[in-house]
């Protein structure tokens, strides 16, 4: 529980932040709260012999509207997300799914930037944001650029970031008022990911749903959007039967590692069972 | 007597004796930071050692290259067993007549195995250097189901023993075999089966889990090559114990070992033993003559010092048909993993896990006991319980659950009808314990009028009713658990380790101020000692606790002891405490009358002090006494007050309890809520309910762990796949249900003081509950057993195999 030897840079700029990472190479990473790179490290699972450090650029943090958008700076750590009435007011889903993730130490360093880039199938908020149909901004050598949420995992630890690349911000198109809207997570214990967990944005009319997406995580090596189970859901009232079915579309496309958890038949049901709580939750939100 | 005369309450209440909710004295520094561990060491100079480890289960090592490594900046040097055995260290002698490597010598046994240790100036370049030793293994085929380490054909682990056919525990019946252990009458207990109305057999497994204290292992050895002295700062719950292991192995002096715990972050029995990491520690400060820290991380405690329990519970009961027992037999598959380093009084290879009859009165019972080596982590310690007592509480009150289910009876009137009965103590088991005091129905009924047990089964019979009827989807189960506990080892006629009986010893210097010193041979590791050693001394002699300071933990300055774990301090040091006490009492006595100048048969001890009988006026109290000591003793009398004790206890103490366990689970994700749970301890006397209360909270939180996922598991190649506490279940503040905690008072009839030792008796009687409320929940459903640990997974696994997910 050592890490290797490596050296630490503090760029003030995103741009020398990029120069950094792209003069150094392979062997540089960014580090953020460093809640899952250090532990990473200390086991030698990450050897990086360069730590850029996004501590010391303004402008990384902060939670501000964009027209009918919301975006959120890479550095925001989870405990700010938590503290934000703009964030509570708009997408309270998203301060549902930070409360579930580990402790408030952990919520204190921890940044959504961090946590979306990691690309680790455990982490809450990929999915969540696949979900929210969000986009990330990303800066390199080259230039800026826009992504979707819903393109930038291609398998565990590997995402669509470039070398030389970082993500500065996050950007959320504010869901329908009166959307409804739920996180369920099944977790052994505090500090805990998940053991299967379910996002669920809906809207509905006249006790019909209307428009629904799905999120899931850890329940395959990168986060997924059960697109299927959320369109067996549209225009029904959520009866057990649709409720059933949405369930096993969703299963359908999970594919999680057996581990401590519990083996992978055990952990597609319960899967299964957090898409039909987090429907039945959302539903009951919606107005 | 004017206003300002204390009354007697307030005198009482000043000494802070027993029975008194004295605050716990070391948390000021605790709490503050201020504590003083082994890692917050450091001596001028001092290097830092780490372990090369093994990744294999089981393999031979071919060859180890330093040359790599040795390049590293700051590494100095690479141990290895050929290095140790130039001073035959590669192999040490283990606690239960074993032999263990220290490094490996030829293969490796066990995933983590230590192969070498490197010295280095800082942590960060051993750990550097680690990555550069270049170790080739073969692999060799792995021994990891204990029911399969004695086929024909397993593998054969320990070559070291071959053509050995006996052990330090008699015959060995093959290769992977280490000992039988046969107690009671077997013929007798065949014939009971024989003849019984109802039999009941199952096989109870304990499943392998860890102490994990949230220190890990560690020391700092310092060898002065001048004085040939060396110096151990250890994580030790017997650091005398360790002086004298070191001595026999190291052939130094033993008044050249200085041997100091100084706080302990937790033991609970994984820092009882010696470790590799001791020996290699002191051979690198003898080799490089500079001192030498070894700190343990998380993942190596977790997975190659000292485990628990592993055993599996062959149980039979015989009843009549009314419930009666008339015999028990069990047979135990003991999991010793790859050397026997189990910490048990010598001559115990399972403990005392003859106390399985637990708390009911079986005519007769017959139990026999295979340890056997697998390729896992050696160990087998007693964590958090008297040896291996624990194991024996949960096979006995599982098995009585099961007995329960097929009379058709209730489980908690089951017990009241077989309990030993209050006339029947002094009570001498069938299995060969002498029970000193008990009042079992009286507890349990205590416990079942308080939670309205009545009430709680029909509430559970409705639950089932609305189950079944679909109306929910959350079963609810009651798990009744009654334990015995066997605490206080022990008497000299059989308990001993390493030769050394296991007395325990305390020495009391009082100043002449009314103030003084108490040494004791035991080492707090959290429980307070500090406190609750002074509460006694206090009661006895009259000088207020805070006056009185408690130090343990220096082999140079305390008497020798024997140490901290198997709830073995208040009943053995705590006596030891008592009778150094009365020592200065009866000295205090004959100043006292000097003084009043009147004869010491005149005198009555009165809180804190003397009085003249009959004269309430005429009094000299222990202050003034203490001065008195250092210039006015009577002639002839030496002055000063001091005295020491060694304590051989003439029996083990007995401690109970009545817990009751209220759960629910929901079917379809096996997620569990604990509702309620109330725990009835009778200790005997009660010297701190604070700590007590404290004491009970931890142990439960750990049964609750055990018993609800806390395990070391293996996967078939002996890979450890629990080895951190993301997987290795340690519940936080959130998930530990809330503690409802009661009392009798029973006490010990033997025991200076009357008190039995409660700090391990909530990890004995809680597991027991938490799983019978499990596989009550279940049982509607026709299952009998499920083992533990009942972690979510497997919850609903056991709901899915009994058919509740059928359409
Ligand atoms: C005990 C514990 C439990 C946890 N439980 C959960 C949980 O249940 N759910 C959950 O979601 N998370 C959990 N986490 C992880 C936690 O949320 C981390 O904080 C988060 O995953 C990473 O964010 P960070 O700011 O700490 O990033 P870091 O650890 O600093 O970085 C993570 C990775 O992302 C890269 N990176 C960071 N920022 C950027 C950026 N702006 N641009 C490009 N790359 C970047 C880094 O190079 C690194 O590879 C847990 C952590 C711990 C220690």
């Amino acid at each position: 529980m050592i890490p290797g030897p490596f050296s630490y840079h503090r760029p003030a700029t995103v741009a020398d932040a990029v120069k950094l990472l792209s003069t150094l190479g392979d062997e540089a990473r960014p580090l953020a709260g460093g809640h899952s790179l250090v532990p990473m490290m200390k086991l030698r699972l990450a050897t990086p012999e360069h730590l850029v450090d996004l501590h010391g650029i303004d402008g990384l943090k902060g939670i501000r509207r964009d027209g009918n958008r919301i975006v959120i700076g890479a550095m925001t750590t989870q405990a700010e997300l938590l503290a934000s009435d703009d964030i509570a007011k708009s997408l309270p889903i998203l301060q549902e799914a930070a409360l579930l993730i580990a402790d408030p130490q952990v919520r204190y360093m921890g940044t959504i930037g961090g946590n979306v880039a990691n690309g680790d199938p455990g982490n809450d908020m990929p999915a969540l944001m696949m979900t929210l149909g969000a986009h990330y901004r990303l800066e390199g050598p080259g230039g800026g650029r826009d992504i979707a949420a819903t393109e930038f995992y291609q398998g565990a630890y590997f995402t669509a970031l470039e070398p030389g690349e970082i993500l500065t911000a996050i950007s959320v198109a504010l869901p329908a008022a009166g959307h409804g809207y739920a996180y369920e997570k099944l977790k052994r214990k505090i500090g805990d990911y998940a053991t299967a967990a379910a996002a669920v944005v809906l809207t509905m009319a006249g006790g019909k749903v209307v428009s629904c997406a799905i999120g899931l995580t850890n329940l395959h090596e990168t986060p997924l959007l059960a697109t299927d189970a959320a369109k067996a859901v549209i225009g029904t009232s959520l009866d057990a039967a649709t409720l059933k079915k949405a369930a096993a579309a969703a299963e359908a496309i999970m594919s999680p590692a057996a581990d401590a958890r519990g083996p992978v038949e055990y952990r597609k049901h319960v899967g299964g069972i957090m898409v039909t709580r987090a429907l039945q939750r959302a539903a009951s939100r919606a107005k | 007597m004017n206003d300002l005369t204390p009354t007697r309450e307030q005198r009482t209440a000043a000494l802070e004796g027993m029975g008194c909710k004295r605050k716990r004295v070391e948390d000021a520094r605790f709490t503050q930071g201020k504590g003083n561990y082994v890692d917050d060491l450091k001596l001028p100079g001092m290097l830092h050692g780490d372990f090369v480890r093994s990744p294999h289960a089981h393999a031979r090592v071919k060859s180890i290259n330093s040359e790599e490594a040795l390049k590293v900046p700051g590494v100095l040097a690479v141990i290895t067993a050929e290095t140790l055995k130039t001073v035959n260290l590669a192999w040490m002698p283990t606690l239960a007549g074993d032999v263990q490597m220290v490094l490996a010598d030829g293969k490796v046994l066990f995933q983590n195995q230590e192969v070498a240790f490197v010295v280095a100036t800082d942590r960060y370049a051993a750990d550097d250097g680690i990555n550069k030793v270049v170790v080739e293994y073969e692999p060799l085929p792995v021994v990891i189901d204990p029911f399969k380490a004695m086929d024909k054909d397993a593998p054969v682990l320990r070559e070291d023993l071959a053509g050995k056919t006996s052990g330090a525990h008699g015959p060995r019946k093959h290769h992977n075999h280490i000992f039988e252990w046969t107690v009671g009458d077997k013929d007798l207990t065949d014939a009971a089966f024989r003849k019984a109305d109802v039999t009941i057999k199952e096989m109870i497994s304990y499943h392998r889990t860890h102490p994990s204290p949230l220190e890990t292992c560690q020391c700092v050895c310092s060898f002065d090559k001048i004085r040939g002295e060396l110096s151990i700062w250890g994580t030790f719950q017997a650091p005398h114990v360790i002086r004298t292991v070191v001595a026999l192995i190291a052939k130094i002096p033993e008044q050249k070992i200085h041997v100091i715990s100084p706080d302990v972050g937790g033991g609970f029995g994984n820092k009882v033993g010696a470790y590799p990491g001791y020996i290699c520690a002191a051979v690198a400060s003898i080799v490089t003559g500079k001192p030498v820290k070894w700190v343990e991380d998380r993942i190596e405690n977790l997975t190659a010092t000292s485990f628990a329990r592993d055993y599996h519970m062959t149980t039979e009961i015989a009843a009549t048909k009314d419930g009666k027992v008339t015999g028990l037999r069990v047979h135990v598959l003991a999991d010793h993993g790859a050397f026997d380093a189990c910490a048990d009084p010598s001559k115990w290879p399972a403990g005392f896990f003859n106390i399985v009859t637990g708390s009911y009165d079986f005519p007769t019972a017959h139990l026999s006991v295979d340890g056997i080596y697998t390729n896992k982590a050696p160990g087998g310690v007693a964590y958090r319980c008297s040896f291996r007592v624990t194991e024996a509480a949960y096979c006995i009150e599982r098995g009585m659950d099961i007995l329960a289910q097929k009379l058709g009876m209730d489980p908690a009137e089951l017990r009241l009808k077989n309990f030993i009965r209050k006339e029947q103590f002094p009570y001498h088991s069938a299995l060969g314990w002498e029970y000193d005091s008990g009042d079992y129905h009286t507890a349990m009924k205590k416990m079942m009028e308080t939670v309205d047990y009545a009430g709680l089964r029909k509430e559970q019979a409705a639950q089932r009713a609305a189950f079944k009827r679909g109306e929910t989807r959350e079963i609810m189960g009651l798990g009744v658990s009654f334990f015995t506990e066997i605490v206080g080892a022990g008497p000299s006629k059989n308990c001993d380790i390493l030769g050394i009986a296991m007395f325990d010893s305390c020495e009391i210097r009082l100043h002449p101020t009314g103030a003084g010193i108490a040494r004791v041979g035991t080492k707090s590791t959290g429980q307070g000692h500090e406190t609750t050693w002074a509460q006694i001394i206090a009661t006895e002699i009259g000088i207020p606790a805070d006056n009185i300071m408690v130090e343990e933990g220096n082999t140079d300055t305390a008497p020798y002891g024997l140490g901290t774990y198997g709830s073995r301090s208040t009943p053995v040091a705590g006596a030891a405490i008592a009778m150094a006490s009365r020592k200065i009492k009866a000295k205090a006595q004959m100043i006292a009358a000097y003084k009043l100048e009147v004869h010491e048969d005149d005198l009555e001890w009165d809180i804190d002090g003397f009085r003249v009988k009959g004269l309430p006026e005429k009094t000299m109290s222990m202050k003034d006494i203490c001065w008195a000591a250092y210039n006015s003793v009577p002639p002839g009398m030496e002055p000063g007050l001091e005295a020491v004790s060694y304590y051989d206890p003439p029996n083990m103490t007995y401690p109970f309890g009545a817990y009751i366990c209220v759960m629910n689970i929901d079917v379809d994700t096996g997620v569990y809520k604990i509702r309620r749970f109330y725990a009835l301890d009778d200790c005997g006397t009660r010297i701190n309910p604070m700590i007590i209360e404290g004491q009970v909270h931890g142990g439960l939180t750990e049964a609750f762990a055990i018993a609800m996922g806390q395990e070391i598991r293996y996967d078939p190649e002996g890979n450890v796949v629990t080895g951190s506490f993301m997987d290795f279940f340690m519940p936080t503040a959130v998930e530990t249900p809330h503690w409802e905690t009661d009392f009798t008072v029973t006490p010990s009839p033997h025991h200076p003081i009357g008190a039995k030792g409660v700090g391990e008796s909530p990890n004995v009687g809680g597991v027991p509950a938490f799983s019978n409320a499990v596989n009550d929940a279940f049982s509607f459903l026709g299952s009998t057993h499920i083992q533990m640990p009942h972690d979510y997974w497997r919850n609903w696994k056991a709901a899915k195999s009994l058919g509740v997910f059928a359409a």
